[in-house]
């Protein structure tokens, strides 16, 4: 039987993960992720949870706990943000490459400086290249629902890679609403027998070397190297496949049926797009609404799988529209846009029509992308569909 | 959907009272969304929580910015900040005050304020001024959306720092009971 209660996105989090049973756990604690670890601590201190806890000096040690357990075949669990994660980057960098199946939460916040505590993207997106695969959440429910969900998608034997589930801080991390618990004989019904890195089991009687030297011009070095680069591509195309059955398994066992890749609101006639990812694509649907209201055809493409990007799936979502308005919580400094519009941009590049588009930020450092703010970026899609030049980066709270 | 705005003081509870309000109106089968307005938290300055309800799923996950009722825990806020701000024709106002409702001056667009000397009860029986859960009884009674049974329901799910269980249960019950209701006379929006 589930049970509904009433919690915030980090306690979500939290649940989400204690019903996914980890052997190990390492934290230390960053705003916004603190009460998630918290919660976690106290899930372990009351019996509810039987995982290891390790509290460590720093986020490099948590990772590298984690890589520990994990050789070992545990299953491992952590969560952290913004400069967390950039103190953690030494070893989340090795992840992908030593085929951890290692799940953590990203509790999305700016990156500083200026100084800054508060929600934003900019930490997840800064790390899209690394190899881990990426979820954005929209709800609280969705964080409780993604989490076994990401257990299943890393540990699958065609995958073997780590996962970032990520929710906006502040607004997700610290909102309340109602969340249906799982019961936990579906979790583990779901998430079936625990194998974990079978390719690579720290074992005395089985002496190994993991992380070989490869690479260098010396026989054979170039080819061993590009097979393990190739194995990882590979492996994260295959997650594509493995996050839409795993997601289609979750929806059929709780009827809660979750977009796996992307989500397309009000999209079957739509003649302009907007695109979002995480939590504010509810506001954003609700100026769908309104624009649908008047007249206009209107849609939305939501993002929920961000690595590996779904470019198949968002070709075809976006194939007939005739302008498409990307909305990023974070900046990509190098391209003066967001980075989800550059995303979005290499992806239509897959059609034989140019489509005009659009960067819009917002949301940076805990500011609030309302439903006002939205009818501003529809309104000037419609514009750009209609041959208004484009500009950009359009920043939405700039005069808020 | 109604859309309510919490105004206290850092460490009076508001963002607590947002939850447990939630949970309380989760009881009786309604969505909700709370999110706590976040800046530079420190004890005794201005906070806001802010809590939206409905019979249907709510897909906004944004602070408020026009809620048609407004909850102030803390006697003296509204000096510092204006708690009516973008409040809509018809709106509610549930105000901790020594006061009677007929005493306080607001704006044309409420339509309703309630009254609670919270600080006075909360005296009594935390022997301390923490209003929170005490003005969650006002607004049961201001409202009539929510029952004080489902409030006390809520609080046996909450994790109290300073107080107990049947102190707050106690607090609730007070609100409800010592907080009177005053109709303007004027049409809701």
């Amino acid at each position: 039987m589930s049970k509904t209660v009433v919690i915030d996105g980090n306690e979500a989090a939290a649940w989400g993960a204690a019903l996914s049973r980890p052997d190990m756990v390492a934290v230390y604690p960053i705003t916004p992720q603190s009460s998630l670890v918290e919660y976690l601590a106290k899930f372990i201190a009351d019996g509810r949870m039987e995982a290891e806890l390790m509290d460590v000096e720093g986020e490099h040690s948590v990772l590298s706990v984690l890589h520990g357990a994990c050789l070992a075949g545990a299953r491992t669990y952590s969560a952290t943000s913004a400069q967390g994660l950039a103190y953690m980057f030494e070893p989340y960098f090795r992840t992908p490459g030593l085929r951890l199946p290692i799940v953590i939460s990203l509790v999305t916040r700016d990156a500083v400086s200026p100084q800054c505590v508060w929600g934003g993207q900019q930490d997840a997106m800064t790390v899209k290249e690394v190899g881990w695969i990426q979820m954005y959440c929209e709800t609280q429910q969705e964080i409780c629902d993604t989490i076994p969900i990401a257990y299943k998608v890393a540990e699958h034997p065609e995958v073997m890679l780590p996962a970032n589930v990520c929710h906006d801080g502040n607004y997700l991390s610290f909102g309340v609403a109602r969340v249906d618990l799982p019961d936990q004989a579906l979790v583990d019904s779901f998430l079936g027998e625990k194998n974990i890195n079978w390719h690579a089991c720290l074992d005395p009687s089985r002496p190994m070397a993991i992380d070989p030297l490869t690479g260098g011009t010396a026989g054979g070095g170039p080819a061993s190297f590009v097979r393990y680069r190739k194995g990882l591509c590979d492996g994260m195309q295959t997650a594509l496949k493995v996050i839409v059955e795993a997601h289609e398994d979750w929806g059929r066992r709780t009827g809660r049926y979750w977009a796996p890749l992307i989500e397309e609101y009000r999209m079957e006639d739509a003649e302009v797009a907007l695109v979002t990812i995480g939590s504010m694509s509810g506001a954003a649907k609700d100026a769908v609404d309104e624009a649908r209201l008047d007249g206009h055809k209107m849609g939305l493409v939501k993002i929920k799988t961000f690595r590996p990007f779904p470019v198949a799936a968002m070709v075809r979502a976006l194939a007939k529209v005739r302008a498409v308005g990307v909305v990023d919580r974070a900046v990509s400094f190098g391209w003066n846009s967001g980075p989800v519009f550059q995303e979005v941009l290499a992806a239509l590049y897959h059609l034989p029509l140019r489509i005009p588009a659009m960067s819009f930020i917002g949301g940076l450092a805990g500011a609030d992308i309302t439903v006002e703010h939205f009818a501003r970026a529809i309104d000037r899609t419609q514009r750009l569909a209609n041959g208004e030049m484009a500009v950009g980066p359009v920043w939405l709270n700039e005069n808020d | 959907m109604h859309e309510v705005r919490i105004h206290g003081r850092g460490g009076q509870g508001a963002v607590l009272a947002s939850a447990i309000l939630a949970t309380a109106l989760v009881e009786e089968g309604r969505h909700v969304m709370a999110i706590p307005a976040f800046g530079f938290e420190r004890r005794g300055a201005p906070v806001v929580a802010f809590l939206r309800f409905d019979d249907r799923v709510i897909r906004q996950v944004t602070n408020i910015y026009k809620p048609d009722m407004v909850m102030v825990i803390d006697p003296t806020v509204a000096r510092s900040v204006d708690v009516f701000a973008g409040t809509p024709a018809g709106s509610l106002l549930v105000q901790a005050t020594q006061k009677a409702a007929t005493e306080l001056v607001v704006p044309a667009n409420v339509s309703r304020v309630a009254v609670c000397n919270a600080v006075h009860i909360a005296l009594d029986v935390f022997k301390r001024p923490i209003t929170n859960t005490i003005m969650l009884g006002a607004f049961a009674k201001a409202t009539g959306l929510v029952s004080v049974a489902s409030l006390e329901r809520a609080l046996e799910h909450t994790d109290f720092r300073d107080a107990g269980l049947a102190q707050n249960i106690e607090a609730v019950r007070r609100g409800f009971a010592e907080t009177s209701v005053l109709d303007l006379g004027r049409a809701a929006a």
